[in-house]
């Protein structure tokens, strides 16, 4: 039968999944800055990853954020059509999102954009972001993606010519070469390519959520994945051959006028966790 | 070269230290992030006494994520933020104190005659909260709670600190400016 689900159960699969997404890498992402350790022949971009990994363990182990930033929260739900909810879906995930706020914690991050007042709880208009999408099936996948502002603030999103294909490549780099060692590298870069001006940086940010996966990537994606890490910008921009973890590129068709391109930036905690509630007991 | 320095530093303590030097710290830190900064400056400007002491003091760029259990603060998270946007209000408070280290992550921007033969610009690994929050023993103090948590000044009681990476030296030498350079020139051949 299909088990119900209740308002309680999306609070608190909602705040073990923060607790989660902040105290634990997925392991691809540890996979990853592991096998750059490896690689990196500088002492200083050993350092810092080192730094990093043994950040990483020590928040497993404490159970604690392995950032102070604990970011804004975005949330991904996958809603199955046959689901029936006999309560407010998006109350429930606030509900969730203000006791993870006290009871992990998480630092509150959430201000009014134009008196920076803050809200306290990681809650305001707009947040947390939640984006829905419609699936087949009776039950739902919430995921969430906590999004720090350092690398936040370094991502950037053009108005391409529809006739320069070939500019992509270089917005995505420029865009890396501005960003240096401010997003906490090493990074990775997610990229949306076409839809609309919003769709672009929606397709960008969905991209992150992918698994880091050397053997699963386009040639595009490893030819801009080889470029970036041939700038020398290195972790936290101290030089060295990582700067990036991954490249994952996602596109939509646009406008024959159009050509949106939205490359948005992630550090080295590329947080993000999934629950999935409901179907078959 | 690898340093184990304790604060209050001294001239020499940073004099000593070439760009891209490993230390390790042990000591007091003191958190500021923009609003404190912008704080401090208001202060000074005005003649007003700071309720904290700068003299050989050591300001982390950080942003911390604090839990208050029983009236005592303790530190749950405290990695560096980004130090870009503490650059224009860094000489000005150079001008007025003997801050002698400012520690934080990417980075600051004409800030090099500031420090010149008086202070160094430490980089600590961005993200590396729990590490951070591993050396941190004891939360001594906090000043301007009203700022929010994130923005006001925590004394902060650190052991082996690090590690640091000597991001600007105080003979201007500029690590990461060094970086960018060189970046810029791997991109145009690219």
């Amino acid at each position: 039968m299909t088990c119900k689900i209740t308002k309680d159960s999306v609070v608190n699969a909602t705040i073990d999944i923060l607790k989660r997404a902040e105290t634990q890498l997925p392991s691809d992402v540890i996979n990853a800055l592991e096998q750059a350790q490896m690689r990196e022949a500088s002492q200083i971009a050993k350092a810092q990853l080192s730094a990093i990994l043994q950040n990483i363990e020590i928040a497993k182990e404490h159970s604690i954020p392995m950032c102070q930033d604990t970011g804004i929260l975005v949330f991904f739900v996958e809603l199955g059509r046959n689901v029936h909810l006999d309560f407010n879906l998006e109350d429930a995930i606030i509900e969730g999102v203000r006791r993870a706020t006290e009871s992990i914690p998480l630092r509150p991050n959430a201000v009014e954009p134009l008196t920076r007042k803050n809200s306290g709880n990681n809650t305001g208009i707009g947040l947390p972001d939640i984006k829905y999408e419609l699936v087949d099936g009776d039950k739902i996948t919430i995921t969430v993606a906590p999004k720090g502002a350092g690398s936040e603030n370094m991502s950037a999103i053009a108005m391409l010519n529809p006739t320069e294909v070939d500019s992509i490549r270089n917005f995505i780099l420029t865009t890396v070469l501005n960003a240096g060692g401010m997003p906490c590298p090493p990074i990775v870069v997610g990229v949306g390519i076409g839809g609309s001006f919003d769709k672009a940086a929606r397709l960008a940010k969905s991209a992150l959520l992918r698994d880091i996966d050397p053997e699963n990537m386009t040639e595009l994606e490893r030819d801009i994945l080889n470029d970036i890490n041939s700038l020398g910008i290195g972790p936290m921009g101290l030089g060295g051959n990582t700067t990036a973890l991954t490249v994952h590129i996602k596109t939509a068709h646009c406008h024959t006028a159009s050509l949106p391109v939205a490359v948005n930036i992630q550090c080295w905690a590329n947080r993000h966790a999934s629950v999935t509630l409901g179907g078959d007991e | 070269m690898e340093y184990h320095l304790t604060t209050p530093l001294s001239e020499s303590d940073v004099t000593q230290l070439n760009a891209g030097d490993i230390i390790y710290l042990t000591g007091t830190v003191f958190t500021a992030r923009d609003e404190a900064h912008a704080r401090i400056l208001e202060m000074e400007e005005k003649g007003e006494t700071l309720p904290f002491d700068l003299d050989g003091a050591v300001i982390y760029h950080c942003g911390p994520l604090m839990q208050q259990i029983d009236n005592k603060w303790r530190v749950v998270a405290a990695g560096p933020t980004t130090s870009g946007r503490m650059s224009k209000m860094t000489p000005p408070l150079l001008e007025r104190s003997n801050v002698r280290a400012l520690i934080g992550k990417g980075g600051m921007q004409n800030v090099s005659e500031s420090l010149k033969d008086r202070c160094v610009y430490l980089t600590y690994t961005g993200g590396c909260a729990a590490l951070a929050a591993e050396s941190i023993k004891n939360v001594s103090n906090v000043h301007w709670l009203d700022l929010g948590m994130p923005e006001a000044v925590w004394e902060l009681d650190v052991v082996e600190f690090g590690p640091l990476v000597v991001g600007i030296d105080s003979k201007g030498c500029d690590l990461l400016s060094d970086v960018r350079e060189n970046v810029k020139h791997a991109f145009s051949r690219i």
